[in-house]
């Protein structure tokens, strides 16, 4: 029981990394250039399939990696360069129905190219083992990588923005992206990198995921509304507030699946509690939500 | 004179849809009618969303919930041998009302991307409530039990299957105008435009935008009713979020806040859909770069193409 408690612990920490790295992207890009992007979600998926394609290529897990990742970075800022661009000052309900345009397509393309079925990344040996992470607690060396990555990557994200002259400018850009202009920053380069950064962002916590998961059309939109649930809970602009909800919700999400029909059991007969157990347990963040929002209806850390 | 042309336009396109069937008795042609049954469900659904992101300037990402709602509400009770449209329909209609109640109250607390990020989660939170119904197929729904019975008449019969969805349509229509023009449809106008100047009138802005949130709510969920006895089948995917921008994209392609552009816009998303999937499965690869187009250099929809169509667009914000 200790064992799957902080099996699942670890599991729900790693799972709330990833929706930070995706939420991270989606309330920058909303911070900074006001700008709602469904198709975040699809940066992701194509992570994991371009990841997928460089692995085979060059037969190296990492060297792979590394490729998909630059390749999910240039196709964020093509993406941005070409469509993107043109609906910073559109309102939201364009910037809704455009990404939403791109969605279909980029689902339905990644089939064309890679076939309709799942595909899955396989490990290489040296990341299947198992190492003891507390003593009598065997723990996959692979997904405790994920989330060394993820966290080194949450870190100098915080170092970009808070202290460096990219990120003065970045913070800038958010609150007076006119003044900033004036004052002879390219702004538009400046939304590009930060959409860039968002992308590679995206890319990287779908390619890291893959291989413990399976490579699939559509798989970007779960992810992503789980990533919106995030930026709702944490209040949209705010880095802090997104990494605090990624966290909280990686982890209630996770515990609430493992255990949440345990606990019922306690409280009812055992077959009305697995009925009902994992239907709650995949509506709890959006309860979380809600509860957050009648609270507070911008978010934990957001401004009013 | 626009006015007229205009007018006569709408007038023609009601009055080939009334007489749809007429050409398909004669015609042998059913396939043309069992298209447009579908295509005017989601004409009744695109109505009722444009109600509330026409006209209130809500953009609700959520709106497929009430269309499920409505359509197993009409499921589960066939499923358990109450077959009466009597008690379906309404029963269909307030559960989606009682729905939009609770997330209408909550929703409309936020505003802009919170109210389209959080009606996106509620519609995701209701698409797992439908997925957990392992009584009535969970993920893969159920074949419905019964066709719905309106005394004499049935759903079963296709043409009276038909006339039923055109008539709630065109009722749904008529009571769209009707509130438009109310003093209720003014405010719910005037708060779209400019809702602080709406609030120092005096106006409780929030009731307002609630209520017709409520009734479009409840407009999805006969039209949700109607889908299921259309496709004899209901399954969570009626309320998958993709479906809810579908109906954005009908609204919007067909232009926002006008009277017949939910008709126009249903009408020619489904024509393009079937169009484009008979070229190739793969269609959506050519109807989302054209949605992206349309958002881009067509924004007020086939409505201000049509003769005296103002060629401007209102923003929508939530």
């Amino acid at each position: 029981m200790t064992t799957l408690l902080i099996e699942n612990t670890l599991h729900g920490i790693q799972l709330g990394l990833l929706i930070f790295l995706l939420a991270a992207g989606l309330t920058l890009v909303f911070g900074i250039m006001d700008m709602v992007n469904l198709a975040h979600g699809s940066l992701y998926m194509l992570g994991a399939y371009l990841a997928f394609t460089f692995i085979e290529l060059t037969g190296s897990f990492l060297l792979g990696g590394v490729l998909a990742l630059v390749a999910t970075l240039l196709i964020g800022m093509v993406l941005e360069f070409v469509v993107l661009r043109s609906l910073y000052a559109r309102d939201h309900l364009d910037q809704v129905l455009a990404t939403f345009g791109l969605i279909l397509f980029f689902n339905r393309a990644v089939q064309a190219i890679w076939g309709a079925g799942g595909l899955s990344i396989s490990l290489p040996s040296w990341l299947q083992a198992r190492f003891e992470i507390l003593p009598g607690v065997p723990y996959p060396v692979y997904r405790f990588g994920i989330t060394v990555v993820a966290l080194i990557v949450a870190a100098a994200l915080w170092y970009l923005i808070a202290r460096t002259r990219t990120g003065m400018l970045i913070r800038a850009g958010a609150s007076n992206p006119r003044m900033v202009s004036a004052l002879g920053v390219n702004i538009r380069l400046l939304f590009t990198t930060v959409f860039g950064i968002g992308a590679a962002l995206a890319g990287l916590a779908g390619l890291m995921n893959a291989p413990i998961s399976t490579v699939y059309s559509g798989m970007g939109e779960e992810v992503l509304i789980q990533a919106f649930v995030v930026i709702v809970i944490g209040g949209i602009g705010s880095i802090r507030g997104t990494f605090v909800a990624a966290l909280g919700v990686g982890l209630i999400d996770t515990l609430g699946r493992v255990f949440l029909t345990d606990l019922l059991k306690l409280a009812m007969p055992a077959t009305s509690a697995s009925t009902i157990g994992p239907a709650i347990a995949s509506m709890l963040i959006y309860l979380i939500m809600i509860v957050v929002l009648i609270w507070r209806p911008t978010g934990l850390f957001g401004r009013n | 004179m626009q006015d007229r042309l205009r007018l006569a336009i709408n007038v023609a396109l009601i009055a080939a849809l009334a007489l749809l069937p007429v050409y398909s008795a004669l015609f042998d042609d059913v396939f043309a009618m069992t298209v447009m049954t579908r295509v005017l469900v989601h004409v009744l659904a695109a109505i009722s969303l444009n109600l509330i992101l026409g006209y209130g300037g809500m953009v609700s990402f959520g709106h497929a919930m009430f269309f499920g709602v409505g359509g197993y509400a009409v499921g589960i009770m066939a499923y358990h041998g109450v077959t009466s449209g009597f008690l379906q329909y309404p029963v269909a209609m307030l559960g989606s009302a009682l729905l939009a109640v609770a997330v209408g109250a909550l929703s409309l607390r936020t505003r802009a991307v919170y109210f389209i990020m959080i009606t996106l989660a509620f519609g995701q939170m209701v698409y797992f409530v439908g997925v957990g119904l392992e009584e009535y197929g969970a993920d893969d729904g159920m074949v419905l039990s019964a066709a719905t019975k309106f005394g004499p008449l049935s759903t079963g019969n296709r043409v009276q299957l038909y006339y039923l969805t055109f008539a709630l349509a065109m009722a749904a229509l008529y009571l769209t105008w009707r509130i438009v023009n109310s003093r209720f449809g003014m405010v719910l106008q005037g708060a779209k435009a400019n809702e602080p100047r709406m609030q120092a009138l005096g106006f409780p802005t929030y009731r307002y935008k609630l209520a017709a949130f409520v009734i479009a709510g409840a407009l999805c969920g006969l039209a949700g009713a109607l889908e299921v006895d259309r496709a004899e089948f209901v399954s969570p995917a009626m309320m998958h979020w993709t479906r809810s921008g579908d109906f954005i994209i009908m609204v919007v392609l067909g232009g926002m806040g006008s009277l017949f552009g939910p008709l126009y816009g249903a009408v020619a998303f489904l024509v393009i859909e079937e169009v484009l999937s008979g070229f190739t499965d793969y269609w959506q690869m050519i109807f989302g770069p054209l949605l992206v187009l349309v958002v881009l250099y067509a924004r007020g929809g086939i409505d201000s193409l049509l003769p005296g169509g103002a060629r401007t667009h209102g923003g929508g914000h939530g």
